[in-house]
Order: structure tokens, then C-alpha cells, then sequence
């Protein structure tokens, strides 16, 4: 099917995409890469006044490096962070979920902060960035805020942006050599979302556990954190029988749906089988 | 209506485009380009392949007036030459001669999404051409020798780089071009 009309503003600074909001009428919709937004339009489950494409918006895209922090751009491409060097060096969990979102060629178009301010819970990188506590730069007509991960993921598709706002940059810990990460994804077919998926990050001190950071994909409305799991992780000995004790702690306090792909009860098996074996591997084991 | 300029197929046109215009059927309906087609309209499929700016994307998932100002390569552009005398791309070959199709529908994108591939990536194992071709979907199910096929080329192409003239010995060079002149 083809969208319904709707206004076109393609801006060039972040001023001119601000305004160009402001100035949208009721319904704005703001274009990052689109391989959610234009399937969406195409199905008239949207139907926005207005469509401002932020495509051209200049210093939006790219990676740099700020103390012990990496900026992300949000227009920055899914492709473009398979290919940066410093995400290479300091976001490999970034990396490994990345690597898994849809399709080549949607990952040629899709952008790093699109898929975030989407929030989809079955989205690959909310639970990265949830897990890394990152923090989203947010710029809107009162000016310029920063809001934390666990903030900023509100509700199934709805995030802490307001009306007339625009998520411009993600700030994401510089993860050194003595973090391991994985990315464990189930899902059935070839670019399919994720059925339930699980971000670690572990930090090892000798043959101890001194930090576990988990994020849970689809797992609820929004991408949660296994608090239980990461907690009993902390100064335990490096071993597949204490891996496996916390990991069976991975599905607490969660509430994930009932659909065509999976019940809630096999959702909560596969956290805790996912967050074992990705514990497992970022551990070292 | 907004205007466009933009370069398909090595050709330059300037067009009147509504906003919500697909970049698919832009390409399909205003330019005559119905060599890329619509498989699935839904993203999934990746028969609608084509290049913006270098780049394989899927068209249906891409307004016309994005690709204002950029490149785009369809299937209809990748070989050399035109008509019956045109050099196929080594990937369109090697999808020839492996018989990498059975109706045809998805060959467009696949060719388009292995061409990117193998830019990426020129040497891929089996796995990795499965793996980078994943959004394209063979309702056929003719995978196998689709990934014969895109290996092929892949030999191919690297075996064209051996084939520079620095790489090779002149002396072989000279006495193949003495008896190819005798014969014409």
C-alpha cells in the first residue's frame, strides 16, 4: 500500500528540525532511518500530518569519543555502527546486537537512536543501552536535557521524549578489557524480531564476578533490567553452577505478553536459559 | 508535490513527486524501471532491492524524495553495455549459469543485496552468503544454488583481480596477442 498524504520537511540543523516540528500541526512524525516508521505509514497504522526526515540534519551521525564516554549520533546507521572503530573497541555489546537487527539492507537505513526513541519492546537495542545505563540527549523547545536509560523507556512504544522534542545523541559507557559482553537472541526465522533476547555485560575481577549489567529484550512493555540476577552475580566465583543459580532469577518481575510466537511461561524459560548462556560467555566460560 | 533530481542507472532525471510516493514506484511507474519489482510490501522480502548512493536498500522502505540528489542502481543498471551485445554484472552470470532461480520474482533483489555483499565482504563462506542475503526471501526456495551462485561470482571477481595485467607475466601476455591477431 502507499502512505497517506502527509506534509514533507526535510531540515538540515537541529534548529530547523525543532521548528519544523513546531510547526507540523497535531500530528508530526519524525523520520530517522523509516524501516519502522514507512512499513507503518504503508499499513495506515499511521497517518501523520506531517513527516520531518532528519536524513540531512548535519553533525547527527557519527561516533565520538568524550572522557570515559562514547557518543553515538542518533541518525547514526546501523551499518555505520558495524563499522566504527570505537564501538569496536568499547561497545562490543552495542556490536553483537547490532549485528542481529533485521537485514542487511535495513540496517544500511535504520538508525541507532530511531530504534531507541521507537521503543519497540522486541527491539534489539533498548535492552543494550538499558543494560549500559546509558543516557539520551534529548533537545526540544525548552532547551537542552539528558534523560537516564531507566527513565527514559516509559511503555510499550512510548518513551520520556516529549511533544517538540528530538533524541540528537546516546551517551554509552566506555567499556574496557576487563568487561565481557553477549548478545543472546532466539528468535525462529531469518530477519525476525526478537522472541525474547538477553544483553550481559560482566566485569571480572580474577576469578570473581564484580559487575553484571543485564538487559532483557521483549520481555515487557519495555526493555527491563534481571536486578535479581545481577545481584546474586556480584562476588561470586566465576563458575557454570553459579551462572546458572542466578540466571534462574533472570525472569523476576517480569511480564512478557502472550502472542502467535510464544506464551509468557515459555518467554520467562527462555530469559533464564538466554541470560545463563549469555552470562556464561561474557564471563568467559 | 516536491521536485527531485536524481541519477538512475547512469541517467539523470528531474521529477515532480508526491512526498508519500515510494521510492519503488517512483522508479517502476515514472521512470518505466520495472526491472525492480514488488514482492511483498512489507519490508520483508527484498525483491525491490536496489542502490541509493552505493548502498542496498530495500525501495519500498524508501521515499522517493529521500533519494533527492543521490545515485540509485537498479537491477536494470548493472550490466555493461545494452542489448544483445550488453556484458553481464558476474553476479546476473553466475545466477545464469548456476541456475540461482526458479521463477525469477526474487532474482532482482537478490542480485542487488549479493552485489552489496560481496562489496563487503569478497570472499564469504556458505554461512555468510546465508547470512548476508537474509532479507531477501526465494519463494521457490531455491537457496542452494543461490548460494552457489553468489560464491561464483565471488571467484570470479576476485579471479579478475588476479587477472591485472601488472599481476600477470607480460611474456604469456604477447604471445597470446600475436595469435589472436593471426585469427581475426
Amino acid at each position: 500500500m502507499i502512505p497517506a498524504p502527509f506534509a514533507y520537511a526535510r531540515p538540515t540543523t537541529v534548529d530547523e528540525a525543532l521548528q519544523a516540528i513546531a510547526d507540523g500541526g497535531e500530528d508530526v512524525k519524525v523520520l530517522a532511518g523509516g524501516q519502522s516508521l514507512i512499513p507503518v505509514m504503508r499499513l495506515r497504522l499511521a497517518a501523520p500530518e506531517t513527516v520531518v526526515d532528519l536524513t540531512r540534519v548535519e553533525g547527527l551521525r557519527g561516533v565520538r569519543e568524550e572522557g570515559d564516554q562514547l557518543v553515538v549520533g542518533a541518525m547514526t546507521t546501523h551499518a555505520d555502527v558495524l563499522a566504527d572503530p570505537l564501538l569496536a573497541r568499547y561497545g562490543q555489546l552495542v556490536v553483537q546486537a547490532t549485528e542481529t537487527v533485521a537485514d542487511r539492507q535495513v540496517r544500511r537505513r535504520g538508525t541507532f537512536g530511531g530504534a531507541l526513541a521507537h521503543a519497540d519492546p522486541a527491539g534489539d537495542l533498548p535492552a543494550v543501552a538499558l543494560a549500559l545505563d546509558a543516557e539520551f540527549v534529548v533537545v526540544g523547545p525548552g532547551g537542552r536535557r539528558t534523560v537516564a536509560a531507566a527513565d527514559f523507556f516509559v511503555d510499550y512504544l512510548t518513551t520520556a521524549l516529549e511533544e517538540g522534542e528530538l533524541l540528537v545523541e546516546i551517551r554509552l559507557p566506555k567499556l574496557g578489557e576487563d568487561w565481557g559482553v553477549r548478545y543472546e537472541k532466539f528468535n525462529r526465522v531469518a530477519q525476525a524480531w526478537s522472541i525474547v533476547a538477553v544483553a550481559a555485560a560482566v566485569r571480572r575481577e580474577g576469578g570473581r564476578i564484580a559487575e553484571a549489567r543485564i538487559g532483557l529484550t521483549n520481555m515487557g512493555p519495555t526493555p527491563l533490567r534481571a536486578r535479581a540476577t545481577e545481584a546474586a552475580l556480584v562476588g561470586v566465583d566465576v563458575s557454570m553452577e553459579t551462572v546458572t543459580a542466578a540466571a534462574a532469577q533472570a525472569a523476576e518481575g517480569t511480564s512478557p505478553s502472550n502472542d502467535l510466537n510464544a506464551q509468557a511461561d515459555y518467554r520467562q524459560h527462555l530469559a533464564q536459559v538466554l541470560t545463563r548462556r549469555a552470562v556464561a560467555a561474557a564471563a568467559g566460560l | 508535490m516536491t521536485q527531485i533530481n536524481v541519477r538512475v542507472d547512469g541517467a539523470s532525471y528531474q521529477d515532480d513527486v508526491e512526498p508519500r510516493t515510494l521510492l519503488v514506484h517512483y522508479l517502476r511507474e515514472q521512470l518505466g524501471k520495472v526491472g525492480t519489482v514488488v514482492g511483498c510490501d512489507t519490508s520483508n522480502c527484498g525483491a525491490c532491492t536496489v542502490h541509493l548512493d552505493g548502498n542496498a536498500v530495500k525501495s519500498c522502505t524508501v521515499l522517493a524524495v529521500q533519494a533527492d540528489g543521490c545515485q540509485v542502481t537498479t537491477i536494470e543498471g548493472v550490466a555493461t553495455g545494452e542489448g544483445p551485445t550488453a556484458t553481464l554484472h558476474p553476479v546476473q552470470r553466475a545466477f545464469h549459469e548456476m541456475h540461482g532461480l526458479q521463477c525469477g520474482f526474487c532474482t532482482p533483489g537478490m542480485i542487488m543485496a549479493s552485489i552489496d555483499l560481496l562489496k563487503e565482504n569478497p570472499d564469504p563462506s556458505d554461512e555468510e552468503v546465508r547470512e548476508g542475503i537474509e532479507g531477501n526471501l526465494c519463494r521457490c526456495t531455491g537457496y542452494q544454488n543461490i548460494v552457489r551462485a553468489v560464491r561464483q561470482a565471488a571467484a570470479e571477481m576476485s579471479g579478475q583481480a588476479a587477472d591485472d595485467p601488472e599481476a600477470s607475466p607480460a611474456v604469456v601476455d604477447t604471445a597470446a596477442a600475436e595469435h589472436v591477431a593471426v585469427q581475426a
